[in-house]
């Protein structure tokens, strides 16, 4: 990794040095949304169907999505930014901790549409004595503040890619019951960023690991499995801490398992929980589609996916797209 | 290894769609990164195509265009006997939608979905439809 900055250089648009910035920058800002878009006041009859235990754990699980998206925003991503390699990454990352900012502002949107006063205050006093959310910031804060760069992508995308998943199950759990839709509709917003957010940290993890020497890789991989585990052993706490009252902790540790292969993936390794630890229940999984026509049964492998089409001939018109 | 079609595939420099492929066959053939040469690219021998999805939702770039280029041209597309999708399902409905586009202008089934770099699950399963597909061609 080469600097040259010794001369300041406006950035220029017009000569991109790695073609995944600009794509993943046009992502980005086609996909920019605010929480005012959202309707969330027409989840508030639906949260007075919630009993109370529901309504604080929702609270809880929101206050827990912030801290990370607080985190992100204001040190996690940013302390990508000295080792960025190219000043179109710098952008990209401008855009990633604004965008964490807007997902940390929108519970707060989701809290003042259907909460008291005293019930938000409740829930950020919550998080601030969670011992295992605590925890969860301490680790990755501590790899944040190191002076390892290809750790800090690794933390990074563990943080997008894993960590979020003990709390996103939760809205889409109250989705796949015609619950808080409106808020469901938000979180899949976000969602929707932080897999962007993964597969671009994970690619730029994976050009500095690609230039590593043999040794530096094998301590990067084993760093990024202990780390994995380390968060989540935190991670299965934090979880039955919260979900083991409406019984949803089983099928949680399920999401944990599945998302934390996709974040290994993320990074270019190999997943690490075996299949049948991973089959989330397929109400959840559809219901990170809203519209969701069940036309693929991607876990079960029954294979509904593979029909033989009607064949029809295709003319040079239709290739126009 | 089994006899099976030809894979041809694209995949970005984020490599990912590569990964996945190395794993079902080494001598998968790749579309090139660059447009103009994916435009000139041929394979005239009976494959299935390994696509990833680009985008969320809210573009017009789902297929990658890399893609679009060798499909514009006949005696490519005619060779394609079936589709493999990677994607992501934090895209929801969006999931794997360019194997859904292609497989539908092309009249041939989506063979699987994958996400990411796929699992050993998903490898051994597309083996398997690989060789059935293969066994049951006309």
């Amino acid at each position: 990794m080469e600097k040259t900055k010794l001369i300041s250089r406006p950035i220029n648009w017009n000569k991109i040095e790695d073609s995944v910035d600009l794509d993943v920058w046009n992502r980005l800002t086609q996909n920019f949304w605010l929480p005012e878009k959202v309707p969330l006041s027409n989840d508030v009859q639906s949260w007075g169907t919630l009993r109370p235990h529901e309504q604080k754990l929702t609270m809880h699980v929101f206050t827990g999505l912030t801290m990370l998206d607080t985190i992100q925003g204001t040190i996690g991503a940013m302390s990508l930014m000295p080792d960025a390699r190219t000043q179109h990454e710098e952008a990209v990352i401008t855009n990633i901790a604004f965008m964490e900012s807007v997902h940390a502002k929108s519970y707060s949107s989701v809290f003042s549409t259907l909460c008291s006063t005293n019930d938000i205050e409740e829930a950020f006093r919550w998080s601030e004595d969670n011992p295992y959310l605590q925890k969860k910031a301490e680790i990755i804060l501590g790899y944040y503040n190191g002076d390892d760069p290809l750790k800090r992508k690794v933390a990074s995308t563990l943080l997008e890619s894993f960590l979020f998943y003990s709390g996103f199950y939760l809205p889409m759990y109250w989705s796949s019951r015609a619950k808080l839709t409106n808020t469901a509709d938000l979180i899949r917003l976000i969602i929707r960023d932080e897999a962007i957010h993964g597969y671009y940290i994970g690619y730029k993890f994976q050009l500095g690991f690609n230039e590593a020497s043999k040794e530096r890789q094998e301590e990067l991989r084993s760093y990024t499995y202990d780390l994995l585990l380390e968060l989540y052993e935190n991670e299965i706490k934090y979880t039955a801490d919260l979900y083991d009252e409406i019984g949803l902790t089983h099928d949680v540790k399920k999401f944990l398992h599945y998302n934390g292969n996709k974040a290994l993936m993320n990074l270019g390794f190999d997943p690490l929980f075996p299949k049948d630890e991973c089959d989330v229940s397929p109400a959840i999984l559809s219901s990170l589609s809203p519209s969701s026509d069940e036309n693929h049964d991607f876990f079960s492998g029954s294979g509904s996916s593979y029909v033989i089409g009607k064949h029809e001939s295709t003319t040079d018109d239709d290739w126009d797209f | 290894m089994c006899e099976m079609f030809d894979l041809v595939y694209f995949s970005s420099v984020s490599e990912n769609t590569k990964r996945f492929v190395d794993k079902l066959d080494p001598n998968a053939i790749r579309i090139p990164i660059k447009t103009e040469e994916a435009a000139e690219f041929v394979h005239n021998r009976d494959s299935v195509l390994v696509v990833p999805t680009y985008g969320g939702g809210n573009d017009t770039s789902t297929v990658p265009k890399q893609v679009i280029k060798f499909l514009n041209n006949p005696a490519n597309r005619q060779h394609i006997k079936a589709v493999i999708a990677g994607g992501n399902t934090n895209f929801g409905a969006h999931f794997c939608k360019a194997g859904d586009l292609v497989a539908e202008k092309l009249g041939v089934p989506v063979l699987y979905k994958f996400e990411i770099t796929g699992t050993p699950e998903d490898v051994s399963e597309v083996k398997e439809r690989l060789a059935k597909l293969w066994q049951t061609k006309s």
